[in-house]
């Protein structure tokens, strides 16, 4: 019989520990596929962050290290500056990222750091059990936000692409989602796309990555992927924010 | 055995450091033990600096000069804060175009130079700290005074290396006062 | 002998670094160490090198953190405040047993504090200023000669024991310039087999991780880190006797404060009194044994310190309090002048 879908061999086989219904093992098997299909693996380093993907180092099979809580992009500048001939990758939720390591994130992207960012967003803190995020949206509630997001209170959401893609910096700036299978496969294209940047030299590439938390937003799976469709994509567009390669070409 | 401990203070701006590094370069190429050690602060140009430059026979102690046997004082509040921290028989040398103050101390050797007013006669405005420190060679006999050209040729940078001809003008008048 | 050259302890910090082999600084500006800065950059794009000046003190450490463990010599820089940002770095470095050289330019604190040299990151640096069960190997050079002789050294212990090494030195020792020579720097080769290069697909992926979910693997991990350090406070211990022979008092100061310390006890001893000085180079691992052995030796020590009095406690310890030991210290900037050092001198020999 011919095998028409398997696990990509950079993940391990240790069990992800993911809750059920949770996109992070999709967002997962999609970075893998990517780092087979370019025959990395062997020069791969990624980058884990606190939260969610914390044990991601033992699901990924190339090299890994477990970054401190938002400086996985300048850990990963560390490891590249060293290693300019390794892949280098950060797997990131929005806590992560967005929040208490924004600085990180925006002075790579300005550096232009020829690096591979895999930013997960859904809109809540995860691990910690389900507190307002920097992209939690207005009136989302949350553990810290029981009333819903109250935008005069604690602000407004932060839109990473929109704000990334104002930078002269990076190379390449995308949203996807992985709420049904075309977003799946746009994403799996958006998230090559990013490592093949880096390989060929271009620069910061950073794919943000739509998600949901059925566990702490309170839903069932399929009424999580219902609602990212619903009141995450029209806040957060799927769309490519910045591509200087391509604008180059079409400049031309 | 000898060790003299020598104050520069004035403005930032006036060559302070310069002077200070001028000696213990001195010190360095005639084999002996130096310190060179900067004040340091927020302000870049015009708040006040010194520097203190040890030379010994001794492996230097304390880089932090107490009690100076030299005194340089390139402004008035230099003069005021060092002059009662000076040695007793210890020497001042006092820029006295910018100074009108005397010193009232008996037991220390007070030398008044128009250091400023003969940098501007001679050309070389900026060098009033070098005309001190010219002075200063006179006054100390830690080192030779032979050998300025070399000992600036040592620190001083090739593409500032005009500069070393006029800087050994700026010692000699010093000297010569 | 190498030819002697003048040059601030700054400076000969970054040039011992170079010679040792770093090729990668991250950092932020910080007075008044921003000269190792300003030579890396200068120096580190000319030799094919990497300075990178990062956009605070907390991404200049993580820089580090993944640069050591890729099995980089690499190294920051700092002072106080900033160190304070880099701790949370320190720990995780630690967590992890990668090796890195961090260099402490102390100024007065707490808070922003002041500008000027102090050493009242001396808790900071020994007891741990991050996070957890960890311990660095803390160097506290007292000239420029050792700003460069202890750098080259601190990369070399880092990499054997797989630790941090903190050269701890003052706004003094960074500011001054005095002669130094720069002898071939001895590096010293360790296998990096657990290092971040690729798995190449010849081997089993490495990580480098400090978290340990299981309470009894952390237990573990820590035990095992712990033996290594026992290993260090045995072998690595630094000190300077200076005029101990016969001595009757015992001063023990480091970095700038043993510097004045040795011009008090140059003229205490023309007084006639008998007092000599210990001076720890490594401030962890303390130098128990001297210390120890001394307090059979003197009546007394005086603990001369630029802080509120902080060694003092692990001279205290080290002596198991046998002999009283009394503090002789300036704060905030402040640096003890030999005349406060003597007089405390000579108030221990009178008994007081």
């Amino acid at each position: 019989m011919a095998v028409v879908f398997e696990k990509p061999k950079a993940l391990t086989d240790t069990p992800l520990h993911y809750c059920p219904g949770c996109p992070h093992g999709i967002i997962h098997r999609l970075v893998a596929q990517a780092i087979d299909d370019l025959g990395i693996e062997g020069k791969t380093i990624g980058v884990a962050p606190v939260g969610c993907a914390v044990m991601a180092y033992d699901y990924f099979a190339c090299d890994m290290i477990e970054a401190a809580h938002g400086r996985a992009p300048a850990t990963a500048t560390g490891i590249k500056r060293c290693k300019p001939d390794n892949i280098v990758f950060t797997y990131q939720g929005d806590g992560d990222l967005a929040s208490i390591g924004m600085a990180e994130t925006v002075h790579a992207a300005a550096r232009n750091e020829n690096i591979t960012i895999i930013f997960v967003n859904n809109a809540i803190y995860g691990m910690t059990g389900g507190q307002m995020a920097p992209t939690s949206l207005p009136g989302q509630v949350t553990q810290t936000s029981p009333y819903g997001r109250d935008v005069n209170h604690c602000g407004w959401p932060i839109k990473v692409c929109e704000m990334l893609s104002t930078l002269e910096g990076p190379e390449y700036i995308a949203r996807v989602a992985v709420n049904n299978v075309k977003n799946v496969n746009q994403a799996r294209k958006a998230i090559k796309k990013a490592f093949e940047n880096q390989i060929n030299g271009k620069g910061f590439s950073l794919v943000e990555v739509v998600s949901a938390c059925p566990t702490n937003w309170g839903m069932t799976p399929q009424k999580a992927l219902e609602w990212v469709e619903s009141d995450m994509l029209p806040y957060y567009p799927i769309g490519v924010y910045k591509d200087r390669s391509a604008e180059k070409e079409a400049a031309k | 055995m000898k060790t003299t401990q020598i104050l520069i203070a004035g403005f930032g701006g006036q060559g302070v450091l310069f002077a200070g590094k001028f000696l213990a370069y001195k010190g360095l190429v005639q084999n002996k033990q130096v310190s060179w050690l900067p004040s340091y602060g927020p302000e870049m140009r015009g708040g006040t600096a010194n520097c203190s430059v040890i030379l010994s026979d001794m492996p230097v102690g304390s880089p932090i000069i107490t009690t100076p046997d030299v005194l340089v004082a390139m402004n008035l509040p230099s003069l005021q804060k060092f002059v009662d921290a000076v040695a007793p028989g210890g020497k001042i040398i006092i820029d006295s175009t910018l100074i009108d103050a005397k010193v009232e101390r008996t037991d220390v050797e007070v030398f008044y130079i128009p250091a400023t007013q003969m940098a501007k006669d001679a050309g070389f405005v900026t060098l009033a700290n070098m005309i001190l420190t010219g002075k200063v060679l006179k006054e100390i006999t830690d080192v030779t005074y032979e050998g300025n050209k070399e000992t600036l040729e040592a620190f001083i940078p090739a593409k500032k290396a005009n500069l070393i001809e006029v800087n050994c003008q700026a010692l000699q008048l010093g000297y010569d006062y | 002998m190498a030819e002697r050259v003048l040059m601030k302890g700054n400076e000969a910090i970054a040039e011992a670094a170079i010679r040792a082999g770093c090729r990668h600084y991250f950092g932020y500006p910080i007075t008044p160490q921003t000269e190792i800065a300003a030579y890396m950059a200068k120096k580190m794009p000319k030799i094919g090198g990497v300075f990178l000046q990062a956009e605070s003190e907390i991404a200049s450490i993580n820089m580090v953190y993944g640069a050591a463990a890729t099995g980089t010599r690499v190294m920051t820089s700092s002072s106080s405040p900033g160190i304070s940002l880099k701790s949370e770095g320190l720990s995780y470095i630690a967590g992890s047993d990668v090796p890195a050289l961090v260099v402490n330019v102390q100024r007065g604190g707490p808070g922003l504090g002041g500008i000027q040299p102090s050493q009242s990151d001396y808790f900071q640096a020994t007891k741990g200023g991050g996070h957890g069960d960890y311990r660095m190997i803390v160097l506290a050079p007292a000239s420029v000669q050792e700003m460069a002789s202890l750098t080259i050294k601190g990369f070399n212990l880092a990499d054997k024991y797989l630790m941090t090494s903190m050269i701890l030195a003052d706004g003094t020792i960074g500011q001054m310039m005095e002669p130094i020579s720069f002898e071939d720097a001895e590096i010293e080769n360790y296998e990096k087999p657990w290092a971040l290069t690729g798995t190449e697909g010849k081997r089993k992926h490495n990580i480098v991780n400090s978290l340990y979910l299981k309470p009894d693997e952390l237990e573990k991990k820590n035990f095992e880190r712990y033996e290594r350090y026992k290993i260090v406070e045995e072998n690595e211990p630094m000190w300077e006797e200076y005029m101990m022979e016969d001595a009757e008092i015992c001063v023990v100061a480091f970095g700038i404060a043993s510097r004045v310390a040795k011009n008090a006890i140059v003229a205490a001893r023309a007084e006639g009194i008998k007092v000599g000085l210990i001076r720890p180079i490594t401030l962890w691992p303390f130098p128990v044994k001297p210390l120890k052995a001394a307090a059979d030796q003197v009546k007394s020590f005086i603990s001369v310190e630029l802080n509120m009095g902080q060694m003092i406690e692990d001279v205290r310890l080290a002596t198991e309090c046998k002999r009283p030991v009394t503090l002789c210290n300036r704060s905030g900037g402040m640096i003890p002048s030999p005349e406060q050092v003597l007089d405390a001198i000579r108030n221990a020999q009178k008994g007081e």
